[in-house]
């Protein structure tokens, strides 16, 4: 397992960075995108009732955990969610996320 | 029009709370709400949800959480109007304020206290182009009114339990109902969702799964919506009316045009008493910002009790103000 968490994020304009995260870090892939500076609102701070961190998951899908009950009924409302589609709230940071890389889809 | 004292925007914990706080200096609270009911996101999205970090409480479902709140406020009083957005905050010449609602409610106030959460809770609309062009003219996204349908053709979009028991219900009412849902299944609830299915099967609605919004068409007024369906090719459906039901979405809404300063969607503050940089406008709980700020419950209480302190003076000019226990002095109702 790695102890770096590599993440390449594609923001809003298209623009792609990796981001490198310590291991062991309890933070949801939301908070890590906030503290980068993403231009994310996470409204509701976490609880999947907002969608302003709706994010498409380019690689990697397979790495995550499923996806809650939460998140299943919030990405139900959204009008263009998709297969790819996660809350980023709701993914925890882990090595298994090594080599993720996601887009950030909120319109905010 | 209703006069008061203090006039706060938003009836979740902080707002209710700020009653009480008020209340103790013997100044009159009115509360105004987007929602149409008391508590906010709390009572809005997670009634049933135990809270752990409300101190005295090690732990308290929301729901619960506001019910005491209400319980505890009710010796002061505090008057409410409901299901209206406010629009408006107008400095009058004597620096009092007027605040006006989207439904044409004026309340005069010596004293505005925002205390709007995440925002009020908007519909969530859809990105097709053209669609704001068409907004009352045969698009919404709330049904206020369902006569309006009748013998229409509708079109429904989205998979919740509002789309879901709109296209039942509707399906009465308008010439057709056309259910457009991006997945093949519904999450809604099970017994909406088999109704659907079978009001489909009987040919009583037209039930598009695995489709999209696409586009919208007409001349002034909506006469056509695009869909593209599973074999992504795009079709044109005449319709009357489109109603797009993709949940709610807190948004800062006419706030952001008050004049105050405002950071990451949420409204800047003094620490020292929770004022806004514009006179007697205050800002507690989630929807204010400082350095350090937490959007804790908690936080937003004690923010209130600082905020009541302040305001006084603008409520009892000539008064002074000392400071007192309710262990000492009890809970004087008015």
């Amino acid at each position: 397992m790695a102890d770096t968490i590599h993440i390449t994020v594609e923001n809003q304009l298209g623009e792609t960075r990796q981001l490198e995260i310590p291991d062991g870090i309890n933070l949801s892939l939301m908070e890590v995108l906030k503290a980068s500076d993403y231009n994310i609102l996470a409204t509701c701070g976490g609880m999947a009732l907002c969608a302003t961190c709706h994010i498409q998951v380019l690689e990697g899908m397979n790495t995550l955990e499923q996806r809650g009950d939460a998140e299943l009924d919030m990405l139900d409302t959204l009008p263009d969610a998709d297969d790819q589609s996660r809350l980023a709230c709701q993914i925890r940071l882990s090595p298994a996320l090594d080599g993720l890389k996601i887009r950030i889809f909120a319109n905010n | 029009m209703i006069k008061t004292d203090i006039c706060i925007i938003g009836a979740g914990p902080v707002g209710l709370f700020a009653v009480f706080e008020t209340g103790l200096l013997k100044m009159r609270c009115h509360l105004i709400d987007a929602l149409p009911q008391i508590g906010g996101q709390l009572s809005e999205i997670y009634p049933h949800k135990p809270i752990y970090d409300i101190p005295g409480f090690p732990a308290i479902n929301a729901q619960q959480l506001v019910d005491n709140l209400i319980e505890q406020i009710h010796p002061f009083n505090p008057t409410f109007t409901l299901g209206e957005r406010v629009e408006i905050v107008a400095r009058q010449a004597d620096g009092t304020y007027h605040i006006m609602s989207n439904e044409g409610t004026v309340i005069h106030a010596a004293v505005v206290v925002i205390a709007g959460g995440l925002g009020s809770f908007e519909p969530r609309k859809p990105e097709i182009p053209g669609l704001a062009d068409f907004e009352g003219r045969g698009v919404s996204y709330m049904v206020k009114n369902p006569e309006a349908y009748r013998d229409k053709r509708v079109v429904v979009a989205g998979g919740g339990d509002s789309a879901l028991d709109w296209t039942v219900f509707l399906s009465d009412v308008a010439a057709m109902v056309t259910l457009v849902h991006r997945s093949d299944s519904f999450r809604g609830a099970p017994d909406s969702a088999e109704k659907v299915f079978s009001l489909a099967e009987r040919g009583k609605i037209n039930l598009l799964l695995q489709s999209n919004l696409s586009g919208v068409r007409g001349n002034g007024s909506l006469s056509h919506v695009g869909i593209i369906g599973k074999d992504k090719t795009e079709m044109l459906l005449e319709a009357d009316a489109l109603i797009p039901l993709f949940g709610l979405s807190p948004k800062l809404g006419p706030i952001a045009d008050w004049g105050l300063a405002i950071d990451k969607s949420a409204i800047v503050v003094d620490t020292s008493d929770y004022s806004t940089g514009v006179e007697r406008i205050y800002a507690i709980g989630d929807i204010n910002t400082y350095p350090g700020k937490l959007k804790l419950i908690l936080c937003g209480f004690h923010e209130a009790a600082l905020m009541a302190q302040s305001a006084f003076r603008y409520v009892y000019p000539d008064e002074k103000l000392s400071f007192k226990y309710t262990t000492v002095n009890g809970v004087n109702a008015f």
